[in-house]
């Protein structure tokens, strides 16, 4: 790197072309009073506090001004402080100097501004008018405060909330004296666009933006987001056995120093009243109506909503009891439904307590309910999933599952289907910018709008369920106008032939009629997809939630390796939603693989398994989440460990599952909260959070990633690890001797360096469109689907004040010409009805949901009444995207009035 | 309505970031003000955030974010104005219809506005009542031309 030589203040100085004064002035312990400058931003030049004077006599801006080879710099100076020192003073005059009562105090920049130029503050506020403190505090966002009255007007939070978060929120209004930052229509920030990340909190040089909780942490320790599958590098601020503050690790090439509300404000859950503190055994009907049954909960301080079918038991009592129920339904009786929020520690000792232990196959997690069908495309096309070694492109084929995320920088065209990524994976969401930024061109295919579709170069809009026919489409402009890679497709494709034959099937007049995307629109997109190099797909559970979501994952390979992108490790992107959801799978919580994937029906591979385990294995492939469900319905499951989820609600048909659960003679359930299906357990065994255990998690690009322990477990709790290892060992097996989750990654390691490798060609698959499984007629003329709420996550954030209050209220969306079609108005509540059920809520008219869609901003849970989803025949995965339904009027809804106001202005901005 | 009026503005337009200020000057002059929801529009049809829009439209005097009042009252403060007493003439408009100026009344009866130079000093001071001009102004005859007028619940709805 280019050096240059100058001197400031005397000193002389080396730094490297393209430096600014003002930075070489701060890396070298200089000070000069700045304000509007940040370090992650571009300068501004808008305070004009951080004048210089150069040799010249020149005054400049330091913070836009760059070195130059023999500069002479001052900093300070008589000449200099009689123009700077006006500046500053009328900064302070128009500041509510309230300091002593300030909660930035000792970190604010005006403070030391102040100091440093030895400012009288109260002789300033009297000679010159009095600061106009009369604007009313902003406190609508439960976790931080905008106080315009000490607001500097540096801009920084503009240019965060621009730059860095991508929002752009909040901008300057007014002018002159009237001048402030503010939100669309000057409304409250909870009310904007904004997204609560705190970015621009964190930024904000004085008091005017700051955090409600100003608590300072003792020590900080690393850790991942416990939320989504992009899995942030987080430093949680401890202090007396608490939590009191997080911050982004900013070495983390995951997050590059961001994060979401999630990462940022959602921790608190983890000292939440309603943890799990103790074991609890159920009570039986008789000890219920003794008067004192309660007692036991209450003595030991739990507050827990929904536990007064228990009592507190001992750690030992309660194992006792799991352990001799255990006994009585061993090999295919007992099924364990592993959890996507635990560690790959945690999930490699359940599924092996599973199976050595008990002596079952049957084990999955919720993944089950959108990720495997991308597990199932990626092993039959012969792309490694999972844990790969080497992160090397287009080196070692197939290509890696694993990719540097900094790499999605570099795309030059990312295609987005069937994901709300801004919502469902915040960072990523900002990466995705980033990259359209830096030239990618950005494809999105969504039926309904999302914060991407709105940058997007093309959006495409498929009715929701024909994604198939559209993608394939695209591969038949690719094959037809010969943009694939013929170099490539002869060398690693087994079936390209068959396959250009097939693609034929899907002229684009054909698709066009299928999914209602112009073909001109189809053609383009292909050919910027076709073009693109690398071009990177990332997809969600719009694609995969269908009764033929392993096609539709096929398709979109099918498009990576026409194109040759297969070779790049950022080509295929499926995104795992929760925060070790694609651990669980690697780790072998599946019904038919072992850890890394390696097929239970395989004999080799089970007598490798054994000897590697030393113990007999049960041959026969397991269920999968929802034919657990069946087989418990159906009495041939007995018993169910249930770990950190919660089927009762998550898996349709709900009504089915709870019935199950009833049925099931034995029903463990290990969490942090008690949830529905907990209320069916007969002993409850609390589970240490993500911040009182060491492991590690692998996020969606497939990085693994290390989590330090912050606190003691809260109460009795234990890691789950160390739960199912202690009962393991009651239960007299070997294998479970594990003092630490190290000595568990050390055995996973070993483990793995045993298997042998796969590598093969590339599959392209021919493939038919046939329509959803639950398609509209005369009586259910719309399709329901989903969305997402930014605020919502699992029963996570559910515990976290702040969240719940900021998660928008529940609403279907509905296009005004279909409300007219079925009489309903704005804010009406009204009753959807689907073949399999009918659930009541508000309707919100809204001209962004396309005619024939209509949208629920939930999770899923509600929306499982209305289904009684088929399954996908390959994953086993149900359709649980879409569903045909009829809305019914009732009556005005009264919650109408109350928010008219905002409603009248809804909309994206 | 106001709906069609902002579709059929922006479809003249191209959907270029330069085109903010005229789009909005030709917005305000169908409207006569700028609506929330035209201004969202507005921000979609040139891909700008909500609050770049909500920004140029608060810097530029001309430009008002909310609904003027069916009567729209102006107190010229030109020099001549000025200097016979305008200012007192405002304060009395300003207690007979319970406004502040730039403000507008919560049902949308009366603006209280000022304005630089009506244009008839000889008539100084003078006010505009709508489209008319009412000269010689004392603060009786102005008290007398608002006798009665102005909703005293308060409600008001500032600039
Ligand atoms: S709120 Fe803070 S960051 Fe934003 S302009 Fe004001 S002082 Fe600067
Ligand atoms: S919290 Fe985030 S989204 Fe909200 S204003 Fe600040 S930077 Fe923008
Ligand atoms: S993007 Fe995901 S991992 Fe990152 S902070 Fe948000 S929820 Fe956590
Ligand atoms: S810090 Fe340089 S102008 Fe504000």
């Amino acid at each position: 790197m280019e050096r240059v030589a100058l001197i400031i203040d005397g000193q002389e100085i080396r730094t490297r072309r393209g430096a600014t004064i003002l930075e070489t002035a701060l890396e070298n312990k200089i000070y000069i009073p700045h304000l509007c400058y940040h370090p992650d931003l571009k300068p501004a030049g808008a305070c004009r506090v951080c004048l210089v004077e150069l040799d010249s006599g020149k005054i400049v801006t330091s913070c836009r001004t760059p070195v130059r080879e023999g500069m002479v710099v001052k900093t300070k100076g008589p000449e200099l402080d009689n123009v700077r020192r006006p500046v500053i003073e009328m900064i302070v005059a128009n500041h509510h100097m309230d300091c002593r009562n300030c909660l930035k105090k000792g970190q604010c920049a005006l403070q030391k501004i102040t100091a440093y130029m030895k400012i009288d503050k109260k002789g300033i506020q009297q000679d010159l008018r009095l600061p106009v403190t009369g604007l009313p505090v902003d406190d609508s966002n439960p976790f931080f405060i905008r106080d315009h009255n000490k607001c500097v007007l540096c801009g920084i939070c503009v240019r965060t909330c621009h730059e860095i978060a991508k929002v752009s929120a909040v901008d300057f209004a007014g002018r002159g004296d009237n001048s402030k930052i503010a939100a669309f229509g000057d409304r409250a920030i909870a009310a904007s666009q904004c997204v609560s990340c705190g970015e621009c909190v964190i930024r904000c040089p004085v008091g005017a933006l700051v955090l409600r909780n100003p608590e300072k942490p003792l020590q900080y320790i690393k850790s991942v987001c416990p939320y989504c599958g992009v899995g942030c590098g987080i430093h949680l601020g401890v202090r007396d056995d608490r939590i009191v503050h997080v911050r982004a690790d900013a070495a983390s090439t995951v997050n590059s120093g961001n994060l979401c509300v999630k990462g940022r404000f959602g921790i608190g859950f983890v000292h939440s009243p309603d943890r799990l503190k103790e074991p609890m055994v159920r009570v039986t009907l008789k000890q219920r109506s003794a008067p004192d049954a309660m007692r036991p909960l209450k003595n030991a301080g739990i507050r827990v909503s929904g536990s007064e079918h228990f009592r507190v038991a001992s750690w030992e009592e309660a194992l006792g009891l799991v352990a001799e129920n255990l006994k009585k339904y061993k090999r295919d009786e007992f099924a364990l439904i592993a959890s996507t929020r635990c560690t790959n520690e945690d999930d490699y000792v359940a599924q092996k307590f599973a199976r050595v232990v008990m002596g079952s196959n049957h084990i999955d997690t919720s993944a089950r309910l959108y990720y495997s069908p991308n597990i199932a495309a990626f092993r039959r096309t012969g792309k490694c999933v999972g844990f790969i070694p080497s992160q090397e492109d287009s080196g070692g084929f197939p290509g890696a599952a694993g990719h540097n995320p900094e790499q999605i920088e570099q795309a030059g065209c990312i295609l987005v289907a069937g994901a709300d990524i801004s919502r469902s994976h915040p960072v990523l969401g900002l990466k995705i910018k980033n990259s359209v930024d830096h030239g990618a061109r950005l494809l999105v295919i969504s039926p309904n709008e999302n914060d991407l579709c709105r940058i997007a170069e093309k959006w495409l809009t498929p009715y929701a369920g024909t994604e198939l026919a559209l993608i394939m489409g695209m591969c038949n402009v690719i094959v037809e106008k010969e943009l694939f890679d013929s170099a490539f497709t002869g060398m690693y494709c087994r079936n390209f032939e068959e396959f250009r034959e097939s693609a034929g099937d899907f002229s684009l007049g054909r698709v066009e009629r299928i999914t209602g995307v112009a073909r001109d629109l189809i053609e383009e997109s292909a050919r910027i997809y076709a073009a693109g190099k690398p071009a990177a797909i990332f997809w969600g559970s719009g694609i995969t939630q269908y009764a033929r979501g392993t096609d539709n994952v096929h398709a979109l390979i099918n498009l990576a390796i026409l194109t040759a992108n297969i070779k790049y490790s950022l080509a295929l992107n499926p995104l795992s939603e929760q925060s070790n959801a694609l651990g669980a799978c690697d780790m072998g919580c599946l019904p038919d693989y072992y850890l890394c994937y390696q097929p239970v029906g395989d004999r080799d591979i089970r007598e490798k398994m054994e000897s590697l385990w030393d113990c007999k294995l049960n041959p026969d492939p397991g269920l999968t989440l929802t034919e657990i469900i069946d087989a418990a319905l159906a009495e041939r499951i007995k018993a169910l460990y249930i770990i950190g989820s919660d089927p009762a609600l998550t898996v349709a048909p709900s009504k089915k599952v709870q019935a199950a659960l009833k049925k099931a003679k034995f029903i463990i359930f290990q969490d942090m909260f008690i949830n529905e299906t907990a209320k069916y357990a007969h002993v409850v065994l609390p589970a240490a959070s993500f911040a009182e255990k060491e492991g590690t998690l692998i996020n969606t690009d497939g990085k693994t990633q290390a989590m330090e322990r912050a606190l003691e477990p809260a109460g009795n709790s234990r890691p789950d690890w160390a739960i199912m290892s202690e009962l393991a060992k009651r239960m007299q097996s070997k294998g479970f001797e594990f003092g630490s989750a190290d000595d568990i990654l050390s055995e996973i390691l070993a483990v793995i360096g045993n298997l042998p490798e796969r590598i093969g060609r590339f599959k392209l698959f021919p493939l038919q469109y046939t329509p959803p499984a639950d398609t509209t007629d005369t009586d259910y003329p719309v399709i329901l689907t989903s969305e997402r709420d930014l605020y919502t996550d699992s029963v996570m954030s559910e515990k976290v004040e702040g969240m719940r209050k900021l998660r928008t209220e529940e609403y279907v969306f509905i296009n005004p010409r279909d409300a007219d079609d079925f009489d309903i108005s704005d804010g009406e509540t009204v009753r959807i009805i689907s073949r399999h059920g009918a659930i009541e809520t508000e309707a919100r008219l809204t001209g962004t949901t396309p005619s024939g869609l209509v949208v629920m901003n939930r999770e899923k849970e509600k929306i499982n009444q209305l289904l009684n989803p088929v399954l996908d025949a390959i994953s086993g995965t149900p359709e649980t995207k879409i569903c045909a339904v009829r809305l019914e009027k009732i009556r005005r809804s009264k919650k109408r009035e109350k928010r008219s106001k905002v409603s009248a202005a809804g909309g994206h901005v | 309505m106001e709906e069609e009026f902002v579709d059929r503005i922006l479809a003249s337009y191209k959907g270029e970031r330069n085109e903010l200020v005229p789009i909005l000057q030709e917005v305000q002059e169908n409207l006569g003000y700028l609506p929330e929801k035209a201004m969202i529009d507005i921000a979609r049809f040139l891909g700008v955030p909500g609050s770049h829009v909500y920004s140029v439209a608060s810097f530029y005097a001309q430009f008002r974010t909310l609904p003027l009042g069916k009567t729209r009252v102006a107190v010229c403060r030109g020099t001549a104005c000025h200097i016979r007493g305008a200012p007192l003439i405002l304060h009395e408009i300003e207690d007979a219809i319970h406004l502040k100026e730039g403000e507008t009344s919560g049902d949308l009866e009366y603006t209280l506005e000022t304005v630089a130079c009506i244009g008839c000093c000889a008539l100084a001071p003078c006010i505009k009542v709508n489209m008319d001009v009412a000269g010689d102004m004392t603060p009786e005859k102005a008290k007398e031309l608002f006798k009665g007028n102005g909703n005293s619940n308060g409600g008001n709805r500032g600039e």
